[in-house]
């Protein structure tokens, strides 16, 4: 193995499981703050239980996020250390801001929602919650300004053989950076949603079951947060894919596993196997008339190939392999595309089915078991989606000014890479494990459990070390 | 060297003394959670004193690494490559230390001990780490002319930088049970105090000891004689303040104490290494500069803007904070099962 092997591997595993838990705590986080608000509003304390069990899942979630986190801070200087020295003039001020402007409040504004409840005003309390979306929001816009550049350089010179920067607003109003900003706050929002909903379909299906209302009432918040999400992300992809058609083509029509030029009009592939090594399309079903109308909104025009793609950018950019991964891409852009469309179907007719004239849904444990199984596709569809974005992006780590091979640290070895990948690896089962042993736990102890305590249990669990009482 | 490159080479510093201030007595009060208590009460009372900023004052450090790589970005690929796997203990440390808050917080009782272990180990490997790092990069490391640093385990681990290592580890335990008797009461709060009358004794022997290595080791005395004299008395007397005072309880003017005594490490550390970042051990001209290693003008400019309007800021909502959770946390004593 060589080391730009195993740093694209740490790269994908670190990024990835990472990002489990990232639209997992943005979106569980946002809809505890609109269950918060909700109790500060209505004063039903049915709420404020919502809050506080459904705050401790998003709590967890967020803790391991925040960990995970730092190893990608670190690792673009420890693996990729030629990447830093030649984009770093731009790449580090977007990550530098956020966090100087998103996680120094997220942190902050968090410590003091955990720890307030009885401190504060319950407004001033949610008011804590709702900045903590926010700065959860902004550090995705600017992690994704970062990411953006790489996908899309706007705003930079190339001067001694390093990008400079010549205007940040360029980074901000880089059109890239919008389509993915949109495209990500509604995958977490769809994510938010999906988890609660389905975390709580399966607490419905338990025989046993105390407070069968609860579960309800959160599935319902979880089914129309949902909703709205996933109505924001297929417009968000939608939008970005056309953007793409334009600006990377190459990662456009591998996700189409398109070969050859398409005919005008374009017809769309369902499903397709691509020989990658003889760069074409060993057997595909294909629907006339989608594709044109996918890349264009309108029945006729053509997709290049991947064939004429490749001789374009050898032409442009110099002799080497310029094909992605094509079966990866083709593949994970249709989980994606086919999650995102089944969270779609699957919270509009989940809404339907428990109106209050008819609610069908909770006689139907067939439809609970969809609605629970459901709880692990938006981290499926949030993996691909960015596997189809970074693998897509093959073999520029900054399109068109930078290979990954020219970015790899020269001076690591492949015992440190790994090393590094066992440990992470280790770390990440070890924590997975016990992070959903934990949820489990918190499902079965129920929104009850803290009433069920006895005065000295509670003192003894601490619930709330700054409760007055626990100062002299 | 422009005012925008020394004004990013001071933030550096301000950024790294704001980290070990701050997350200085995270990880002392991490520490003493295994080696300070007697039972699970006093546990969750030491952790609930940082339970609520902890987690901000981390942020420092992921601030720290942003503006290096957005200010400096030359210093943060030789740096965080060079110290590829003391940078992954670092890491370790914080994952499993990170977690630990929230874990223990949820699992059944028997494994909560296990987290416990976590939060001390984590607490004490990430200053260790970090004290072998930057007393090792003070002696300087082999770095060639591309930048690249090829160093061996005699590089990372020496007399010197282990002496670094225990040093930070003594400051940040000392820095958290100042930090616990601040903000605590019962048992808890004199026994940390007199864990640190006793361990500031330990401590002089330490400085002491980083004073002669320091000497023999790097080129600061002959580059920065008097910053680096002034510096060095300066933290000793900072301990003397220290340790008089938590004789005399008064544990605010011990703790702003030992905090300082960070600040005026990483001050001796930075000024010592003006006007470089980086010393190569294998020939001067390797050396980063300040002068050759930064950002563009523009991208520096752009960022001090940034810096400007959001630091203060910043600080404003850190000392609401640290004025809500102004008060101690309450002693619960063990009380006898029915």
């Amino acid at each position: 193995m060589s080391i730009v092997e195993l740093g694209r591997f740490q790269f994908a595993m670190t990024t990835i499981y990472h990002y489990f838990f990232v639209p997992f705590s943005i979106g569980t986080g946002l809809v505890v703050a609109i269950m918060e608000t909700m109790y500060v509003i209505t004063k039903k304390d049915k709420y404020l239980k919502m809050t506080k069990f459904w705050g401790n899942i998003f709590l967890l979630s967020f803790a391991v996020g925040v960990v995970t986190g730092i190893i990608q801070e670190f690792q673009f200087g420890m693996n990729w250390s030629a990447y830093s020295r030649f984009v770093g003039d731009i790449f580090g001020a977007p990550l530098a801001v956020e966090a100087l402007l998103a996680f120094f409040m997220e942190s902050t504004f968090l410590g003091l929602w955990i720890f307030t409840w009885k401190m504060v005003s319950p407004k001033l309390h949610v008011t804590f919650m709702w900045i903590v979306t926010l700065a959860s929001s902004l550090s995705a816009l600017w992690i994704l300004a970062a990411n953006s550049f790489m996908q899309h350089p706007v705003g930079y010179t190339i001067k001694d053989g390093h990008a400079v920067m010549t205007s940040f607003s360029a980074l901000l109003k880089n059109p890239q950076l919008w389509y993915e900003f949109g495209h990500v706050i509604a995958a977490a929002v769809v994510t938010g949603g999906i988890i609660i909903t389905g975390l709580s379909a399966f607490q419905l299906l338990k025989k046993k079951i105390e407070n069968p209302d609860f579960y309800k009432q959160s599935l319902h918040i979880g089914l129309l947060v949902a909703l709205f999400g996933s109505i924001a992300v297929l417009t968000a992809g939608d939008l970005q894919m056309k953007e793409l058609v334009k600006e990377q083509p190459m990662k456009f029509a591998a996700t189409e596993g398109l070969y050859k030029n398409s005919g005008d009009p374009a017809s769309w592939t369902l499903v397709a196997w691509a020989n990658e090594n003889g760069h074409k399309r060993v057997w595909g079903v294909e629907v006339p008339y989608v594709l044109s109308i996918l890349a264009y909104d309108e029945p006729s025009g053509s997709v290049k190939g991947m064939n004429a793609i490749n001789k374009q950018l050898v032409k442009e950019y110099g002799n080497r392999n310029y094909y992605p991964p094509v079966n990866t891409l083709f593949w994970s852009f249709r989980i994606m595309a086919g999650f995102g469309t089944l969270m779609l179907l699957v919270s509009l007719l989940g809404l339907f089915f428990t109106r209050k004239k008819n609610q069908l849904l909770y006689r139907q444990k067939w439809m609970l078991w969809i609605l629970g199984l459901c709880t692990f596709t938006p981290f499926l569809a949030n993996t691909t989606g960015w596997l189809v974005t970074e693998l897509g992006r093959y073999p520029w780590t900054v399109y068109g000014l930078f290979t990954i091979k020219q970015s790899i640290s020269p001076n690591v070895s492949v015992a440190s890479l790994l090393i590094s990948n066992i440990v992470y690896f280790l770390l990440f089962t070890g924590i997975g494990v016990t992070m959903i042993s934990l949820v489990v736990r918190e499902l079965r102890k129920g929104p009850d459990y803290e009433e069920k305590l006895d005065e000295q249990e509670k003192r003894a669990a601490r619930i709330d070390p700054f409760d007055k009482e626990a100062f002299e | 060297m422009s005012g925008l490159q020394l004004l990013w080479f001071i933030l550096i510093a301000v950024l790294f003394s704001g980290f070990f201030f701050l997350e200085g007595f995270d990880f002392g009060v991490g520490m003493a959670v295994q080696s300070l208590t007697h039972n699970e009460n006093e546990k969750d009372q030491i952790v609930a004193t940082i339970g609520p900023v902890w987690d901000g004052n981390e942020v420092w450090l992921i601030t720290a690494g942003g503006a290096l790589f957005a200010s400096y970005p030359f210093w943060y690929a030789t740096l965080f490559s060079g110290y590829y796997l003391i940078l992954l203990m670092i890491l370790t440390g914080l994952i499993i230390r990170g977690v630990s808050f929230e874990f223990r917080k949820n699992v059944p009782a028997k494994q909560k001990q296990f987290w416990n272990w976590t939060l001390s180990i984590g607490s004490l490997i990430v200053p260790f780490f970090f004290g072998v790092m930057f007393i090792s990069m003070i002696k300087g490391m082999p770095i060639d002319a591309h930048g690249d640093m090829s160093a061996t385990f005699g590089d990372y681990i020496n007399l010197f930088s282990l002496v670094g290592g225990i040093a930070v580890v003594l400051l940040s335990y000392l820095h958290g049970l100042n930090y616990i008797a601040l903000k605590t009461t019962g048992p808890i709060r004199n026994r940390a105090k007199n864990y640190a009358k006793f361990l500031y004794g330990v401590l002089y022997l330490g400085l002491v000891a980083f004073a002669v290595l320091m000497y023999f080791n790097t080129d600061f005395f002959e580059l920065h004689f008097a910053t680096t004299l002034g510096l060095l008395i300066l933290i000793v007397v900072l301990t003397i303040v220290a340790n008089i005072a938590v004789m005399k309880d008064a544990e605010i003017t011990t703790f702003v104490a030992s905090g300082a005594t960070f600040v005026a490490l990483v001050a001796l550390i930075f000024t010592g290494m003006f006007p470089r970042v980086m010393i190569s051990s294998i020939n001067s001209k390797y050396d980063l500069l300040i002068t050759n290693s930064s950002s563009s003008p523009y991208t520096l400019k752009i960022m001090s803007y940034v810096a400007i309007t959001f630091l203060p800021l910043v600080l404003a909502y850190f000392a609401w904070t640290y004025y809500i959770f102004r008060r101690r946390v309450k002693h619960a004593p063990v009380m006898e099962t029915k």
